[in-house]
């Protein structure tokens, strides 16, 4: 039997946006074995459910992470709506839709970026940063936040957006795509960025689906799944199907992403053109009295928030299951019997998001 | 607005695990393992999926016998959510593939969410 070493893995590590601890167990340079060990940034924001009003409670949500963070305003705003059955004015529904999008074509080129740093092509990661801040100064027009927006609450948006500023920012889009179409390009057709990352991290359709994955992971791995077909909110008034890949490698994971991106410019311009005149939020009158598990779909996949009232201004319960932690036993079994050279981009490539993770 | 349905099941600790095999081999998938401390007993949501539809079996734990058999020789990502209960909740899970014996999230104190300070 040769001889095992284990190399730490993070919790600092060049391609690690964030902290997370993996002992890989090696025999000469293979990874026979992954084991996890997180909890360095656990915050326990779930418990302010008590010590916050229900109403107030967005904006932790909101601050669980930086980049899913419209969303999980969404997820949690949502979650209250349906135990309170508050209508939400189809504007705000739209707009959500519209910002959420906005977020995921953020989160996917943040990732994008990382992902060209970690395989050495800088200059591609510099260039999708730059689009990036195109679509930050978006967010920083339309809420005033670049990172966390505060655009969500109970009921509907905070924000609105004039309707000529929607049909500027359109044409915006339009330009921002045509820029970011010349960068796809490369990460589909450039022989290094190909060769880097196809056939290595493999999650079978069967281990995707008995290991529990969600999101591009999952998608990438042939199985359709995506949360936005529930057609929650705004949801129902767009068209569109789930972009799946079937190669189950880490490239396949970087397609999903990159062809997310497109469909995203779509689903804003639909929502744009869909989006009538009105209210932007329904008054709130009382507190939640019930429990839903409210389920929507982050950049990195599927997140549950299960939320619990009692007829009073603070929660019961407010319980977060984010897409990383569920991925990250998919990750485990990926990163099984893979050179040690391709650890970080396999790590990578499930798009961990550890913040999420540990709450 | 619409809003999926849910199915909630109430079922004793004792059946938790054929259940649950049941549903695996039904092509379900595991969702998420929570808790949530009641007045007077720890409720423990086990919510799967299939095809979009949400089910969820509920077991309600007595505050003075908190102890669960670990589903995750059925249910292989279930560890990842029996550690959480264990160092969050205090839920003596038994039998977890990975136990990382209370070391899971860095905690200065046990079982955290158990106290009540709203």
């Amino acid at each position: 039997m040769a001889k095992q070493t284990i190399i730490p893995f993070g919790p600092q590590h060049p391609v690690l946006p964030e902290p997370i601890h993996l002992d890989l167990v090696l025999e000469d340079e293979v990874v026979v074995e992954a084991i996890p060990n997180i909890g360095f940034i656990h915050r326990g924001l779930e418990l302010l459910c008590k010590k916050k009003p229900f109403q107030d409670m967005v904006f932790v949500a909101e601050r669980i992470c930086g980049i899913c963070s419209f969303i999980h305003g969404v997820g949690f705003c949502q979650g209250v709506e349906k135990i309170m059955n508050l209508e939400v004015p189809k504007r705000a529904e739209l707009l959500r839709v519209f910002w959420g999008e906005l977020s995921r074509v953020h989160s996917h080129l943040l990732w994008l970026g990382l992902a060209a740093d970690a395989i050495g092509f800088e200059s591609l990661f510099m260039h999708v940063w730059r689009v990036r801040e195109r679509v930050l100064k978006i967010f920083e027009e339309t809420t005033g936040g670049r990172v966390i927006f505060s655009a969500c609450q109970v009921g509907g948006t905070r924000k609105n957006i004039d309707n000529d500023t929607l049909r500027r920012i359109a044409k915006e889009l339009d330009e921002i795509e045509t820029d970011y179409k010349e960068l796809a390009d490369v990460f589909i057709q450039d022989y290094t960025v190909r060769h880097r990352w196809s056939d290595i991290g493999i999650l079978s359709e069967e281990n995707a689906h008995k290991l529990g994955a969600v999101g591009p992971t999952l998608r990438a791995s042939g199985i359709a799944q995506d949360m936005r077909m529930l057609r929650y909110g705004g949801y129902v008034d767009v068209d569109f199907e789930p972009i799946v890949e079937t190669a189950c490698d880490c490239y396949a994971r970087c397609m999903v992403r990159v062809r997310e991106v497109f469909q995203s410019f779509d689903l804003m311009r639909q929502a744009i053109d869909k989006i009538p005149d009105g209210e932007i939020a329904a008054k709130v009158n009382g507190f939640p009295e019930g429990e839903f598990f409210s389920r929507v779909e982050q950049p990195r996949g599927e997140v549950v928030y299960y939320i619990r009232g009692d007829g009073t201004n603070f929660l019961d319960r407010f319980r977060i299951r984010t897409p990383t932690f569920a991925n990250i036993h998919p990750l485990l079994a990926m990163i099984g019997g893979c050179a040690l050279a391709d650890a970080p981009a396999i790590i990578l490539s499930i798009d961990p998001c550890i913040s999420c993770t540990e709450r | 607005m619409s809003y999926e349905e849910q199915e909630i099941v109430n079922i004793e600790k004792e059946e938790l695990l054929p259940k649950v095999k049941v549903l695996m081999n039904d092509g379900y998938r595991l969702v998420q393992i929570g808790c949530t401390k009641m007045a007077d007993h720890l409720q423990v949501d086990y919510s799967f999926d299939k095809d979009y539809k949400f089910y969820d079996l509920r077991i309600k734990l007595p505050l003075t016998n908190l102890e669960l058999p670990s589903i995750s020789a059925i249910c292989l990502p279930a560890f990842l959510y029996e550690n959480e209960i264990h160092d969050l909740f205090g839920v003596n899970v038994t039998n977890i593939s990975i136990d990382f014996k209370g070391k899971f999230y860095r905690l200065e104190k046990d079982a955290p969410f158990m106290q009540d300070d709203k």
